[in-house]
């Protein structure tokens, strides 16, 4: 077994060994992926899980290193730009992965991009009819 | 400030060029000449095109150090970087298929699948997907 194995191991046994614990963290992120675009309620999610809210918070950040909130505009996000490569109106787009006002949906996908929605769906259009 | 490039040390260029187009599937973004017959090739993403370049790097065959840090490396099983898979299963799958050796078949690692494999120039690659 190499070093590396061998530490993935030990860290396991140390640090991960909490089967149930990861096993409901796992359940919330994928809840999230599946409803990203209804609002997030953490208070249904921790009682699917039989957890109180803010330990779920820690869970969540313990094991994927953002806060289920950041989690969820980060997916929000990645669909929204599949969305505007299809050609689907910023607006619209907006509304479909869940962001409920276009100000914040604006701002968000700036701050995460570095292009505004609209930009962002230019240069892939323009990109997309040069290639063709 | 940007992140832009992320290097990978390569023993032949050509060969791994090969390896990182035909068998992971990046796509060659550039390549110029550099003295010697070196050369600045970058590869990209295919589904993140404007997403980070990949540098194949000939620095072990110019740096003995690096040289020796990338060959401790890969007798430890230590990867020297990471890529994100939809799938680990499919990707171990398809790569094996085409020849691709591993060293960590798909294992379970808290929140994460991975899987580790040798990308022919001198490197442990890990592939990850997030259960």
């Amino acid at each position: 077994m190499s070093y590396y194995q061998q530490k993935i191991n030990a860290l396991k046994k140390s640090h991960y060994s909490n089967e149930k614990q990861i096993e409901s963290v796992i359940g919330i992120k994928n809840y999230i992926d599946n409803n990203f675009e209804a609002k997030l309620n953490l208070d249904f999610l921790s009682h699917t899980r039989f957890i109180s809210k803010y330990h779920l918070l820690r869970l969540f950040k313990r094991y994927y290193g953002l806060t289920p909130r950041q989690y969820l505009i980060d997916k929000r996000i990645e669909k929204s730009k599949e969305h505007l490569k299809n050609n689907m109106s910023v607006t619209e787009t907006c509304f479909a992965v869940g962001f409920e006002s276009l100000g914040s949906f604006s701002s968000l996908f700036k701050s995460r991009t570095g292009k505004s929605p609209s930009q962002f769906q230019k240069e892939q259009l323009s990109r997309s009819t040069s290639k063709s | 400030m940007r992140v832009t490039i992320i290097s990978i040390p390569v023993r032949d260029q050509e060969q791994a060029l090969k390896f990182y187009t035909e068998k992971l599937g990046f796509i060659k973004k550039k390549d110029a000449p550099l003295d010697g017959g070196n050369r600045w090739i970058t590869l990209v993403s295919k589904d993140a095109q404007d997403g980070p370049e990949l540098l194949l790097e000939p620095a072990p065959l110019h740096f003995e150090p690096c040289k020796v840090f990338q060959d401790a490396l890969m007798d430890a099983g230590i990867p020297w970087t990471q890529f994100d898979v939809d799938s680990v299963d499919d990707e171990y799958e398809r790569l094996v298929n085409l020849g691709v050796v591993f060293s960590i078949k798909p294992s379970i690692f808290s929140t994460v699948k991975y899987a580790v494999f040798n990308d022919t120039c001198g490197n442990n690659i890990q592939i990850v997907e997030n259960l």
